[in-house]
């Protein structure tokens, strides 16, 4: 067998990616049951209050470290690897994505300490007027700006590679993980203006206010594309990597998974006012050509799906499976890489089906910070993406350490745990949800609760206790495997399935990048300048800062 | 570009269907009116539950015309998370329109098996009218994550008969 090999430093340098990444999740995931049990009416926070003063600290320690530290870590580990492997060549400059790293690492400890010190009770998405620890800012700050320099080390190293290599088609894996890097540094511009011109100078005490509305704007500009960031990694798996895995299937189409994949840079930033639908001053006309915009970026989405599950069936079947479905069966989901994401992308479409709901506008008067919501996106990013990045790990770790998986069996048995765990779970909160459950409430406590409530909210605890258990499985298999004495013979075999048709026949203009690139710059000019434009005119900085928590 | 049949009939299938959805809203929204709310007024969060000109230095419910309701209420988590006022009554088949903002921090604003929901944002006015048909005890809670009392956050519209 003969691959590409990484450097004992590069691969120490995309393990230490992951290493911060499973250390975030399984702080973060501690709190989540917690959060769940609360609901069902098994409340430990009383017993925890030497450490964790309430409820709403325990919510921003799981949104913070799960949805943001242990993504943002995992994917830009996985897209250097991916970047090196595929590109077969080093960072054109390691230093600078080493500086990127611990730029990430600094903002994640000067994050953390205020979020622990119960002085940045403000959940993950931190709206103003509640005002954190300025450390929280700084350290969300640094997180970003760290995760840029690391993908300009990228983009640097893509430069050399076509510097070299000037009439090759770009390598698939490569190709998809610039554009998600790149897609990352065009949308947090909202995040970093919020934080830079707003909430940090108001934290400091140099703003005397800070205008909450716009700042939402800011926000979402950000939180959309965000979702891309985390899911793209995923697809890039399950593009390229999932067939090859699951039965040495081929990748069905290269240029319209070349083709989903711009899609998704151009589309998924001017959409960031389908989660401001129910805003005071955002004018209806511009949620609705947002709205619309949302609907276009399932276009790709739906495109994903029929590459993907065409690429598992031809792995199926060179498995030996036949009928129409059956081939299903064929797959190999002994592999505990392999069960997790099709367990990932078997829930990921009820996401899509939830996202849909939440995209449509005025349905989404009936939505909007309930119970569904959170339903939703444990969904999508807690399992479609969650459990494709678990997966990952069960051949990236062994890949990176030289060390065997310890107990695959027990890893198989903590992809289906998460998966009914998670069905449980979601269910019952999209159901009380749609009864008008608010999210971010302490259910159990809440006087309002009506009793038809009651048995879903044991379903959530139920559901919480299972996740609990596959999270406590999943880091026992990490750990375990990280100091296992059994080494891996020969290097773990990097799964990448070849495309069924030569790369070299996709146009050409699928590996353009300045064409996108302008056309994403002047869409989202179009869809979110005049908006922007006329609320940064009228910018009221009237809003003084509260601590309520 | 070679595109599969199987796949093309697929791209096709999914255009349509978005064309679908996105009929479907459309229709809702410009055909039977279901609209999310509009910018309708901004003011100055430090001075809006103070000041003797505000309307939410005196929340509540004023009649406009006979059934026709506007409802003045303020949001706000300090000293304590509450809605002023905290419980309004109307006769069954009324036309509230809700006028809502927030003196502090955000907040949310949902009357449970209604249409209304929206975001309250301190600096700025949320609107919604909403006609209540059928007598009952209508709760609105608090949507919006607003600090450690928010899950208590809620009042009510009684509507009788």
């Amino acid at each position: 067998m003969k691959q590409y090999q990484l450097s004992t430093s590069e691969k120490k340098f995309v393990g230490s990616h992951i290493l911060v990444a499973v250390l975030a999740l399984a702080v973060g995931s501690l709190f989540g049951p917690l959060q769940a049990f609360e609901h069902a009416g098994w409340d430990f926070y009383p017993y925890l209050r030497p450490f964790i003063k309430s409820y709403y600290q325990g919510l921003t320690v799981h949104g913070v470290l799960n949805a943001l530290v242990w993504t943002t870590f995992f994917i830009m580990g996985f897209l250097t690897f991916n970047v090196i492997f595929a590109l077969k060549r080093p960072l054109k400059n390691p230093t600078l994505n080493k500086v990127g790293f611990w730029l990430m690492v600094v903002g994640v400890v000067a994050a953390a300490i205020p979020i622990l010190a119960n002085e940045a009770t403000v959940l993950f998405t931190f709206y103003p007027p509640l005002k954190a620890n300025w450390a929280f800012y700084v350290g969300l700050t640094l997180v970003v700006v760290g995760s840029w320099v690391e993908g300009w080390g990228l983009f640097m190293t893509y430069a050399g590679w076509r510097k070299e290599n000037p009439n090759e088609r770009s390598p698939f894996v490569a190709f998809a993980s610039v554009l998600t890097a790149l897609l990352w540094q065009i949308c947090t511009l909202g995040v970093a203006v919020e934080i830079l011109t707003m909430l940090l100078p108001w934290s400091l005490g140099l703003l005397e206010g800070v205008d909450p509305q716009l700042a939402r704007t800011y926000f979402w500009f950000t939180g959309h594309p965000l979702v891309y960031f985390w899911l793209l990694p995923a697809y890039i798996s399950w593009y390229a990597m999932l067939p090859k895995q699951a039965g040495n299937g081929k990748m069905f189409s290269d240029s319209l998974a070349r083709l989903s994949f711009w899609l998704f840079l151009v589309l998924s930033t001017p959409l960031g006012f389908h989660h401001q639908y129910v805003d005071p001053g955002v004018p209806p006309v511009w949620k609705f050509i947002h709205s619309m915009l949302t609907f276009s970026v399932f276009f790709p989405s739906m495109m994903t799906a029929f590459t993907v599950v065409a690429s598992l069936e031809h792995a199926g079947r060179k498995n030996g499976g036949k009928g129409a479905l059956a081939w299903i069966g064929k797959l190999n989901w002994s592999d505990p890489s392999v069960a997790a994401q099709l367990l990932a992308g078997i829930l990921f479409f009820f996401g899509g089906i939830g996202g849909l709901a939440n995209a449509s506008y005025n349905v989404n008067l009936v939505l909007h910070n309930t119970a569904f919501i959170p339903g939703h996106f444990h969904l999508t990013v807690a399992t479609a993406v969650t459990l494709s990045f678990m997966g990952i790990s069960y051949w990236l770790v062994p890949y990176l350490t030289g060390r065997k998986l310890w107990q695959p069996k027990w890893a198989v048995i903590q992809t289906w745990t998460w998966f009914v765990g998670m069905i449980i779970f979601s269910n019952a909160m999209h159901i009380i949800g749609l009864l008008g459950a608010p999210r971010r409430v302490p259910l159990g406590l809440a006087p309002y609760v009506p009793a038809e409530w009651n048995s879903r909210l044991f379903q959530v605890g139920v559901g919480g206790a299972i996740l609990f258990l596959s999270g406590a499985i999943y880091l026992l298999v990490m750990l375990k495997t990280a100091l296992n004495k059994e080494m891996v013979k020969e290097e773990v075999e990097v799964p990448m399935a070849e495309s069924m048709q030569d790369p070299a026949l996709s146009p050409d203009w699928l590996d353009r990048w300045a064409p996108w690139i302008y056309g994403s710059i002047a869409l989202i000019v179009v869809v979110y300048g005049p908006q922007l434009i006329e609320q940064i005119a009228n910018i009221a900085l009237t809003s003084p800062g509260f601590r309520v928590w | 570009m070679h595109i599969d049949s199987y796949e093309r009939n697929w791209m096709i299938f999914s255009i349509v269907m978005l064309i679908l959805f996105a009929t479907a809203v459309s229709v809702a929204a410009f055909g039977m009116g279901i609209q999310v709310p509009a910018p309708e007024q901004r003011v100055d969060p430090k001075t809006v539950a103070t000041d003797p000109n505000s309307p939410w230095s005196n929340p509540g419910l004023r009649e406009v015309e006979p059934g026709k309701y506007d409802a003045y209420i303020l949001a706000r988590a300090v000293p304590s998370w509450e809605y002023l006022p905290k419980e309004m009554t109307v006769p069954a088949g009324s036309r509230v329109s809700f006028y809502v903002t927030s003196a502090d921090v955000q907040h949310g604003f949902k009357i449970q098996d209604t249409n209304a929901n929206f975001q309250v944002v301190p600096g700025q006015v949320s609107k919604l009218t909403i006609t209540f048909d059928k007598p009952g005890t209508y709760n609105f809670i608090c949507t919006e994550y607003c600090g450690s009392g928010h899950g208590v956050m809620y009042g009510s519209i009684i509507v009788t008969p």
